[in-house]
């Protein structure tokens, strides 16, 4: 789950990390009294959950609360790959000297947290890892002890902070940590950590994911979680259980388990096909749960054809059946089912299906090549 | 013999619920030693003919349990873990789905001081065909034989276990090592155990998208192969991005893309399927070689 900039920040700001005096504003009105309050030149920020913002015209500097006015007028209501800008962050303008990036995210390999620190800041990081990795210092805390001082002084040195910053950064970055920690987050990154003229260090912008398994215990993060449109039906899908991916193409998937959903999906590309969605309905689906699953699948107007592989392990083919049977009686598809049924209960399933129109197949290969070609099929009427 | 777990496995069984206890029949059934579970402040009462213990401790003490399967729901998964990780208990199975990652952190920081080895979580466990079944895997899938398999997925296991014994390849071990991006026994190091199995004659590895697993498996098996593996990699038509159910199955940027980890496979000597149903040929094909 994503937070804002102006969350992350309020975030840092209460760890005790500098932040830039800034006002949420939702209206041109409410920009320009945020301006004025501010009473320096400012920066109007887009809040949207995707990258890129700066270039896509969704941050204008304004030199006075009319200029902020109209920047505000001008961001609010675009649209940022997709997304719909509803709010604008007014921030107090940085005088930026340089630009620092700061992060912290767990590291796979090696199983812990890495904090990374650079002087190359302001871009993006994968990008600097990618043509400049000395210019990443890499610290690894134990989860169990956390960013030690010392830590956050090896930082500081290998990243070649300059003396006067040193001991700033090395105090941000323990705070970040903490941040990183208390949050459960999957990812804290302030970039650009400006260090402005006069020398001090301020946090720029801020990014903060938090992991969607420890919701649970984040009770106030959690009430931030914010569905746009695009992801209404994959949270409806998680509410019911399964988990859905929206995908571009027209051949529809339903299966259990992950590994053998994505293997469904590349099978029908490696038939010609694309999959319109990803759909898991996860282990010891219910009659109830597969008809859902079905409805949901069907919703979208792109499907032409759906591919239901199920791979019985709690799961049972029977249960599985009989969900596909009632929506194929309740509510006629506009569009061809072909089903593979394996595993337990497989059989019971099948002659639970025999007579139905729907075709069944013996492997996933063949459904869904038998999939990908009635995708292509004109639409029954 | 066989890696992990064998006919002298004792499992004892960490959170019977309504899941824990149908497959702790299960594995009964499949012939696994399940000697105890724990449910505090039932212990010294019994529960589908299974004896309770207070705690993993106490457990160990009365059943010399070597083995731990965890079905303890997600919130209290890390402290279920760190129970049996600190009774000494040889192996712990984690079933659980949606483990925090920082509390996965912190239990494979632990491990790292640890003589035992964790397999998950998110993960269907473990299972060496026809001696033991530590795991949720329906078992007449599987064989014994000498396919090592390791692999990321759950049913993904299950169809391709099918496939092998239905080809008459039988499984030494089969590893499930589960689908979150923090796990106690990697794909590398899972295939590392069947590599230095002798009764483990070829290895088949099934990989997802994300993370470096895959890469770094396929490097220690160029380095060290003993014995020939074949791959599978799921997720290959998986646009950046998009986390697919499990929670490591993301392409982030350039990192954890199937072109990656089917040219590191490719650069080691083994062959990679593009669908499962290529996998028993591949193998045959190794074998013989």
């Amino acid at each position: 789950m994503k937070l804002h900039e102006f969350q992350a920040k309020q975030l840092l700001a209460r760890a005790g990390i500098p932040i830039p005096d800034g006002r949420i504003a939702t209206t041109a009105d409410e920009a320009e009294a945020a301006a004025r309050a501010i009473d320096a030149p400012v920066a109007v920020k887009a809040q949207v959950h995707v990258g890129g913002r700066g270039k896509a015209g969704g941050i204008k500097v304004a030199k006075s609360p009319a200029e902020a006015r109209d920047a505000a007028k001008a961001i609010l209501g675009m649209e940022i790959k997709g997304l719909r800008v509803e709010k604008v962050y007014v921030e107090r303008a940085a005088q930026v000297d340089r630009e620092l990036y700061l992060g912290v995210t767990p590291d796979r390999d090696r199983r812990r947290p890495v904090v990374m620190l650079s002087t190359v800041g302001g871009m993006d990081i994968e990008e600097v890892a990618a043509t400049n990795p000395e210019k990443i210092a890499r610290g690894w805390p134990s989860p169990l002890l956390g960013l030690l001082p010392f830590e956050a002084r090896s930082l500081v040195f290998a990243a070649g902070v300059s003396e006067k910053q040193r001991d700033p950064v090395a105090d941000i970055a323990r705070r970040l940590y903490s941040v990183y920690v208390e949050t459960d987050a999957s990812l804290a990154e302030i970039n650009p950590l400006f260090v402005q003229k006069d020398g001090s260090v301020l946090a720029g912008d801020a990014k903060l994911d938090v992991d969607d398994n420890a919701l649970f215990r984040q009770p106030e993060l959690a009430k931030l979680k914010e569905v746009s449109k695009d992801d209404e039906t994959e949270e409806k899908a998680r509410a019911l259980g399964f988990s859905y991916v929206q995908l571009d193409g027209d051949v529809g998937i339903i299966g259990n388990g992950a590994g053998l959903v994505m293997a469904t999906l590349d099978a029908v590309r490696d038939a010609g096909g694309k999959a319109a969605n990803f759909l898991d309905v996860g282990g010891g689906a219910k009659e109830e749960v597969v008809r859902s699953a079905l409805e949901i699948v069907l919703a979208n107007p792109r499907v032409r054809s759906v591919l239901i592989n199920i791979f019985g392990g709690i799961t049972r083919g029977d249960e599985v059946a009989r969900g596909v049977l009632d929506v194929i009686r309740t509510h006629p598809p506009r569009v061809p089912l072909v089903i593979r049924l394996s595993g337990t209960e497989a059989e019971a399933g099948r002659r639970l299906l025999a007579g139905a129109p729907l075709g069944s197949r013996e492997t996933m290969d063949d459904a869904a090549a038998e999939a990908v070609r009635l995708a292509t099929q004109p639409v029954r009427a | 013999m066989s890696v992990l777990l064998d006919r002298d496995t004792r499992v004892l069984v960490q959170g019977l619920g309504r899941e824990g206890s149908f497959h702790a029949a299960r594995m009964k059934d499949y012939g696994t030693k399940v000697v105890g579970a724990t449910k505090p402040g039932k212990g010294g009462t019994t529960q589908d003919g299974i004896p309770l213990f207070d705690t993993v401790a106490e457990a160990v003490d009365s059943t010399d349990a070597n083995t731990s399967i965890v079905f303890v729901p997600a919130p209290d998964a890390m402290d279920a873990m760190l129970e049996a990780i600190d009774a000494g208990i040889d192996l712990v199975i984690a079933i659980t789905e949606g483990v925090p990652v920082a509390d996965m952190l912190k239990v494979t920081a632990v491990l790292e001081t640890a003589t035992t080895i964790l397999v998950g979580p998110n993960g269907p466990g473990a299972i060496t065909p026809g001696q033991a079944k530590v795991g949720i895997m329906p078992a007449e899938n599987f064989s014994p034989g000498g396919v090592g398999f390791v692999s990321r997925s759950g049913t993904l296991t299950y169809e391709i276990a099918d496939l092998l014994t239905r080809a008459g390849l039988g499984q030494s071990t089969c590893i499930g090592v589960g689908g979150d991006p923090i796990i106690g026994l990697p794909t590398p190091d899972a295939v590392r155990l069947l590599n230095e199995d002798p009764a483990t004659e070829a290895i088949v590895i099934v990989g997802e998208i994300g993370g470096s697993a895959e890469e770094r498996a396929a490097e220690y098996m160029r380095a060290e192969g003993k014995k020939p593996a074949v791959a599978f990699i799921a997720g290959r038509s998986a646009p950046p991005g998009k986390r697919m159910g499990h929670a490591g199955a993301i392409v982030s940027g350039n990192q954890g893309t199937a072109e990656s980890k089917v040219r590191a496979f490719e650069e080691a000597g083994i062959p990679v399927a593009n669908a499962p149903s290529e996998i028993p040929g591949l193998v045959k094909r190794a074998l013989r070689r």
